[in-house]
């Protein structure tokens, strides 16, 4: 059976190596994203390696008033949903956020309050069709606020945290809700970062939040060497950790 | 970033960008203008063997890899340049198409496979890649996006097809694929004592959709040329197997350069007497796997690192019919001589070329060699050139890393034709590689 999926920020790197694993599954498949030419062609591409529908339609997250009217039109197009993925995301500049509260609060609105707003929305069509999995891109920079980014880290907490609280919500209903941690990715987002061996390819992402949905997990560290490194991270006395260039 | 093509000779340091939009292609070739910057070159894979994909600047095209469309009543296939090979294959097979033409590996984009205009185990009856190109679109160096075909801007697109990326960047194109029930090759194997044995095996078999010889370039004398001459068919509907399983991502891999003296005049000449006589009847039938088929060297990662850090060239060069078994007896005996030769070699005869100006194929043979590059390596390569242009032959461009600008140009006569066609569209301000300087483009 064919399974109606709706990915928000397909156009992300992560998001675009995911949408062609559930295209060659012969899913349906919707598409939001901010470029409506860039979804096109992900949308044929989806389309000619299998998806048995490719919808797309263009939508900046950072609209919130428009959230509630694109939700909507998903469920107006399929009757449920059995996945959701939320990949959209900056990367800020930690330098620039420290000196603008405009482009601080900027970031957060992209990469948590933006998030925070559609998982409202999406969390009551799951709880009523009782079924279905919620999965959202976090970061591991989430776990632990670190000076080099630390902006970006709250907001991915802030996320991490919200979506424990509906996974618990969420649990009775018997909807999965999946928080997606993965580490270093090589993507236009971190185009300027020299790369090393922690490195992974969007594509290894990909596979991991396949699988993660299928196995109907909570959390994915990904690639899952991650999930010992921030143990590590996590457990670093704060007398100790505060004095770390990190 | 350091950057070198297959051969891992030369190497040389470029700045590269990566595309993954065709304004990505169209604002770096802009760029490139602007900054009166005449060493740029577009690259997919990486798997042309010398200098073709280097220049001081390189656009990286692997991540264009999009389907544009598929026709399913007719196998026409609509795709973005990085797209590749193995995309292509695991798409199309599980719904019975396949590739109208194929190199010897599956891991080239479709913008490479044009620029190289790619033949394979079918030139004979089917021609190259470019010959099923039905059009394509690619960035001139004005940043415009030009659309051509064999009736449409003709010049650019003979000038394309086969003109190493010298034109311009491919961002397009369309090709039909071939309808296929299974995803297997009968596959029909000759055991010959000789090249005399072998050619006239090739003239025999001109019918046969697949044809290609892996030859034994050590053994001299009454056994020169011996081969092992591989024939395949697709295959029809198989009952008991999976018609249309696909090739998996090969595991092994060789994770680092080799001693440069593991491959030597011993090692070689054990494997090639191994191989020859892995074969034991004169002639043997077996329903083989695509992959193994067409692309047995893709299932080692790396395999180029077998030659050590120095890195090799792939010396391969085309003869014209008239030139027959003593031409090419001629350059054999001369490589078996020099204890050079390497793992087989493939020979291959080519059917009729096209009319691309820098196609590689033309109607003859060509035999295709891997040398593990040191000092004295391109000296003897000049004195095989010498044999080649006297005989009216020519090198393949997508392998070459050392052939001189005289060699070039008196092998390749349609080359001002070609220049013309840059000049035209303003390419040589833009796009060259260190392959093009040194031939003089």
């Amino acid at each position: 059976m064919e399974k109606n999926i709706l990915i928000i920020g397909a156009t992300s790197a992560i998001a675009q190596a995911t949408i062609r694993l559930y295209a060659e599954q012969k899913n349906n498949l919707y598409l939001l994203g901010r470029n409506r030419e860039q979804l096109a062609s992900i949308a044929s591409d989806a389309k000619v390696r299998g998806a048995n529908q490719a919808r797309f339609q263009a939508f900046d997250v950072n609209q919130f008033d428009s959230h509630e009217a694109i939700i909507n039109s998903v469920f107006k197009h399929f009757d449920t949903l059995d996945i959701v993925l939320i990949a959209h995301g900056t990367l800020p500049d930690q330098e620039a956020c420290q000196q603008s509260t405009q482009v601080m609060l900027q970031e957060f609105n992209t990469n948590a309050i933006s998030t925070i707003s559609l998982l409202t929305l999406l969390a009551n069509h799951f709880e009523a069709q009782k079924k279905g999995s919620i999965a959202v891109i976090t970061s591991v920079a989430g776990d632990r606020g670190r000076q080099s980014n630390y902006v970006y880290g709250a907001a991915k907490g802030m996320v991490s945290i919200f979506l424990q609280g509906l996974r618990n919500r969420l649990s009775p209903a018997n909807v999965q809700v999946l928080d997606i941690k993965p580490g270093f990715v090589d993507t236009p987002m971190t185009a300027d970062f020299k790369k090393g061996a922690l490195w992974a390819k969007p594509e290894q992402i990909a596979k991991a939040i396949v699988k993660g949905i299928d196995r109907n997990k909570d959390t994915l560290y990904t690639p899952f060497f991650w999930a010992d490194i921030m143990f590590i991270i996590r457990n670093i006395p704060e007398w100790i950790f505060k004095r770390l260039k990190l | 970033m350091k950057l070198s093509g297959w051969g891992r000779y030369p190497e040389i340091s470029s700045q590269s960008v990566k595309a993954s939009k065709v304004r990505d292609i169209q604002s770096a070739v802009r760029q490139a203008l602007t900054d009166n910057n005449d060493l740029f070159i577009a690259r997919g894979l990486g798997r042309s063997y010398g200098d073709s994909s280097l220049s001081t600047n390189t656009l990286l095209t692997e991540q264009l890899d999009q389907f544009l469309n598929f026709d399913e009543s007719t196998g026409i296939v609509h795709c973005a340049s990085g797209v590749s090979l193995t995309d292509i294959l695991n798409v199309f097979i599980p719904r019975g198409w396949f590739l109208p033409v194929t190199p010897g590996t599956q891991f080239v984009t479709v913008g490479g496979a044009i620029a190289s205009d790619v033949h394979g185990k079918n030139h004979h009856l089917d021609g190259s890649f470019s010959d099923h190109i039905i059009n394509l679109r690619i960035c001139v160096a004005t940043g415009d996006i030009v659309k051509c075909s064999p009736t449409e801007n003709r010049e650019l697109f003979l000038a394309t097809c086969g003109g190493m990326g010298l034109t311009g960047t491919i961002v397009s194109a369309r090709f039909k694929l071939i309808p296929i029930e299974s995803a297997f090759i009968e596959e029909t194997t000759w055991k010959t004592d000789n090249l005399a044995e072998t050619i006239a095996l090739f003239e025999e078999h001109q019918n046969a959709t697949y044809s290609v010889a892996w030859i034994d370039c050590l053994t001299k004398g009454k056994n020169l040329g011996r081969s092992l001459l591989m024939l395949g068919e697709h295959a029809k509907q198989q009952d008991d197997t999976d018609n249309f399983k696909l090739a998996k991502p090969s595991k092994l891999t060789i994770p680092l350069d080799m001693p440069s003296n593991l491959l030597n005049s011993f090692t070689v000449k054990s494997f090639n007497t191994l191989y020859y006589n892995r074969v034991r009847e004169k002639e043997t039938q077996r329903l083989a796997h695509y992959a193994p088929f067409f692309y047995p060297l893709d299932s080692i990662k790396n395999w180029n690192r077998l030659y050590g850090k120095n890195g090799f060239t792939q010396y391969q060069f085309v003869l014209p019919q008239a030139a027959g078994y003593e031409g090419m007896a001629k350059v054999l005996n001369k490589i078996v001589d020099s204890k050079r030769g390497s793992f087989l070699a493939v020979l291959k005869a080519f059917g009729k070329g096209n009319e691309n100006y820098l196609s590689f194929p033309m109607k003859g043979y060509t035999l295709a060699i891997d040398f593990k590059i040191d000092q004295t390596l391109f000296a003897f390569l000049d004195e095989l050139d010498q044999i080649v242009l006297d005989y009216g032959g020519r090198l393949y461009l997508a392998k070459d890393a050392r052939m001189t600008e005289a060699t070039f140009k008196q092998s390749y006569p349609q080359w001002e034709q070609f220049q013309a066609v840059r000049q035209q569209y303003g390419s040589d301000k833009v796009f060259n590689s260190l392959q093009s300087k040194r031939l003089g483009l």
